[in-house]
C-alpha cells in the first residue's frame, strides 16, 4: 500500500465488510454518518481493521474528525 | 526449633451444581425512559440492542436480590444452605464501604458462620469468583461455595447522563460451586490494563458512573476474544467443543463482535451466545450468571454444555474460563 489510489479501496472493503455498505458506494466525498449511515461504535470497527491493514494508529479522539471517506484516506496517506 | 504447618487437603476440581437468578418486578421500557431522558427506543436498539431492563425499587437491596439468586442455586443444586461452607458476593453497587453483602446474604439464607467476603471486580466479578471458588475447592480450603454477583446500578448511575442511564439496570445471579474428582471448571485467563484506570469509573463527590464509551468498546471488541481464545486453550478443549457462549452483557454490539471472532477462529456456527442483555440490560457481575441461567431455562444451555464466559469492566480489568453447565 503507497498512495493515496490504494488506500480508498481498501478502506471501502473494511466499510462493506463492517457495515454492509457496497465498497463502490465508498467515495471520497461521501460522509460516513450522513450518507453511509455509520455509526459511532462501526466507526471504532472500520478503525481497528483500518490500523491493521495500513498499519496506522487512529486514536478515538482523532476518529471524531474523521467526517469524510476523503479525510480518512488523507488520515491514513499522513499518518502510516 | 521449626515446626511445619498442615495444608488443607483439597480436590481434583471443582464443579458448578446450581444457578439461580433474579430480575427485579419493574420492567422499565425504551419508550419509558424516553420519557425523562432525550433518547429513544431505535437509538439504544441498535447502539446497545437493550429493549427493556429491570429496576430494583427503592428500598431493594444489592443482598435481598442475591439472597433471592442464592436461594434458588441452592435449591437447584439439591441442597441446603447448611451445606454452603464459604459465600462470596461479587458487587461493585453496595451503597457502603464497610459491608459484607456476603454477611447479609449468608444471613438472610440462615447459612450459618460460612467464610464470607466480597470481590470488587466490577463486571468481570462473577468470573473472578468462580476463578476463586474454584480454586479454594482445588485448593481444600473451602467445600461448597455460594458464589453470586448482585448489582444494584441503578443507584450509581445519574438518570439524567443518556449515556448510561440507558445501559445500566439491576440484578442477581448465583451459582453453587462444589468438589469433584475431575475438573469441570477450567483455569482462568485473567488480566487488567494498567493504563485503562481511569476509561471507567464513578465521578467523587456525585458517586455517579461515568465511562469512555468508545474507548471501551474498542478493547473490549479487540482484547476480549482474544481471552476468550486464551481461556479455551488454557482449558485443553478445543474452540469448536464449545457449546455456550457467555459473555458479560454490556453491549449486545460486543457480543457479536466476540462471536463473529470466535466463529472466524473454529467455534461451531450453532454455538449458543448469549444475548440476555436484550431484555435483562447490563447488570455488571450479575450479567453472567442471569444470562446462563435463562438461557438453561429457556432450553438453549443443557446440563453437561461446555460453557465459555467472560467478564469484562471497570478497572478495567477481565477473566474468562471454561466450566461445564449444571
Ligand atoms: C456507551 C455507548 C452506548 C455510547 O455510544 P456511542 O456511539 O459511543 O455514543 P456517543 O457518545 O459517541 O454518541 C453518539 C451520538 O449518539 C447520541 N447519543 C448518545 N447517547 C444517546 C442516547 N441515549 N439516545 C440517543 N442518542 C444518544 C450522541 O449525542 C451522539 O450524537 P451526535 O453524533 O449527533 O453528537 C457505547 O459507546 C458503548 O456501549 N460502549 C461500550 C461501553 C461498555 O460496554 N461498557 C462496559 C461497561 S462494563
Amino acid at each position: 500500500m503507497s498512495d493515496n489510489t490504494e488506500i480508498l479501496p481498501g478502506l471501502a472493503e473494511i466499510v462493506e465488510e463492517v457495515a454492509g455498505v457496497p465498497a463502490a458506494d465508498v467515495t471520497g466525498d461521501k460522509s460516513f454518518t450522513d450518507d453511509l449511515d455509520i455509526d459511532s461504535l462501526s466507526m471504532v470497527e472500520i478503525a481497528v481493521q483500518a490500523e491493521d491493514k495500513f498499519g496506522v494508529k487512529i486514536p478515538d479522539d482523532e476518529l471524531a474528525n474523521l467526517k469524510t471517506v476523503q479525510d480518512a484516506v488523507d488520515y491514513i496517506q499522513r499518518n502510516k | 526449633m521449626s515446626v511445619t504447618l498442615n495444608t488443607a487437603t483439597g480436590r481434583q476440581g471443582s464443579k458448578v451444581v446450581g444457578l439461580g437468578h433474579y430480575r427485579p418486578e419493574r420492567v422499565v421500557s425504551n419508550d419509558e425512559l424516553a420519557k425523562t431522558i432525550d433518547t429513544n427506543d431505535e437509538w439504544i436498539r441498535t447502539r446497545v440492542g437493550i429493549a427493556e431492563r429491570h429496576f430494583a425499587a427503592p428500598d431493594e437491596t444489592v443482598e435481598q436480590m442475591g439472597a433471592k439468586a442464592g436461594e434458588q442455586a441452592i435449591a437447584d443444586a439439591g441442597l441446603r444452605p447448611s451445606d454452603i461452607d464459604t459465600v462470596m458476593v461479587a458487587t461493585c453497587t453496595l451503597p457502603a464501604q464497610i459491608r459484607q453483602a456476603s454477611t447479609k446474604v449468608a444471613s438472610l439464607l440462615g447459612i450459618v458462620s460460612p467464610g464470607s467476603f466480597d470481590i470488587n471486580a466490577a463486571c468481570a466479578g462473577f468470573c473472578y469468583g468462580l476463578a476463586n471458588a474454584n480454586s479454594l475447592i482445588r485448593s481444600g480450603e473451602a467445600g461448597t461455595v455460594l458464589l453470586v454477583g448482585a448489582e444494584k446500578l441503578t443507584d450509581w448511575v445519574d438518570p439524567t447522563d443518556r449515556a448510561n442511564a440507558i445501559i445500566f439496570a439491576d440484578g442477581a445471579g448465583a451459582a453453587v460451586i462444589t468438589g469433584s474428582d475431575t475438573a469441570e471448571v477450567g483455569p482462568v485467563v485473567w488480566g487488567s490494563e494498567i493504563e485503562h484506570t481511569e476509561t471507567i469509573g464513578t465521578t467523587v463527590p456525585e458517586r455517579k458512573i461515568y465511562q469512555e464509551g468508545q474507548t471501551v468498546f474498542r478493547w473490549a471488541t479487540t482484547k476480549i476474544p482474544q481471552l476468550a481464545l486464551d481461556a479455551v486453550a488454557k482449558s485443553g478443549v478445543q474452540l469448536s467443543d464449545i457449546d455456550v457462549l457467555v459473555p458479560h452483557q454490556a453491549n449486545l454490539r460486543i457480543v457479536d463482535a466476540i462471536a463473529r471472532r470466535l466463529r472466524a477462529e473454529g467455534a461451531r456456527e450453532d454455538l449458543r451466545v448469549a444475548d440476555d442483555i436484550v431484555t435483562t440490560g447490563n447488570t455488571s457481575s450479575a450479567s453472567v450468571p442471569i444470562a446462563l441461567d435463562r438461557m438453561r431455562k429457556a432450553g438453549t444451555a443443557r446440563s453437561g454444555d461446555l460453557v465459555l464466559a467472560v467478564g469484562f469492566g471497570a478497572g478495567l480489568t477481565y477473566a474468562g474460563q471454561v466450566f461445564r453447565c449444571p
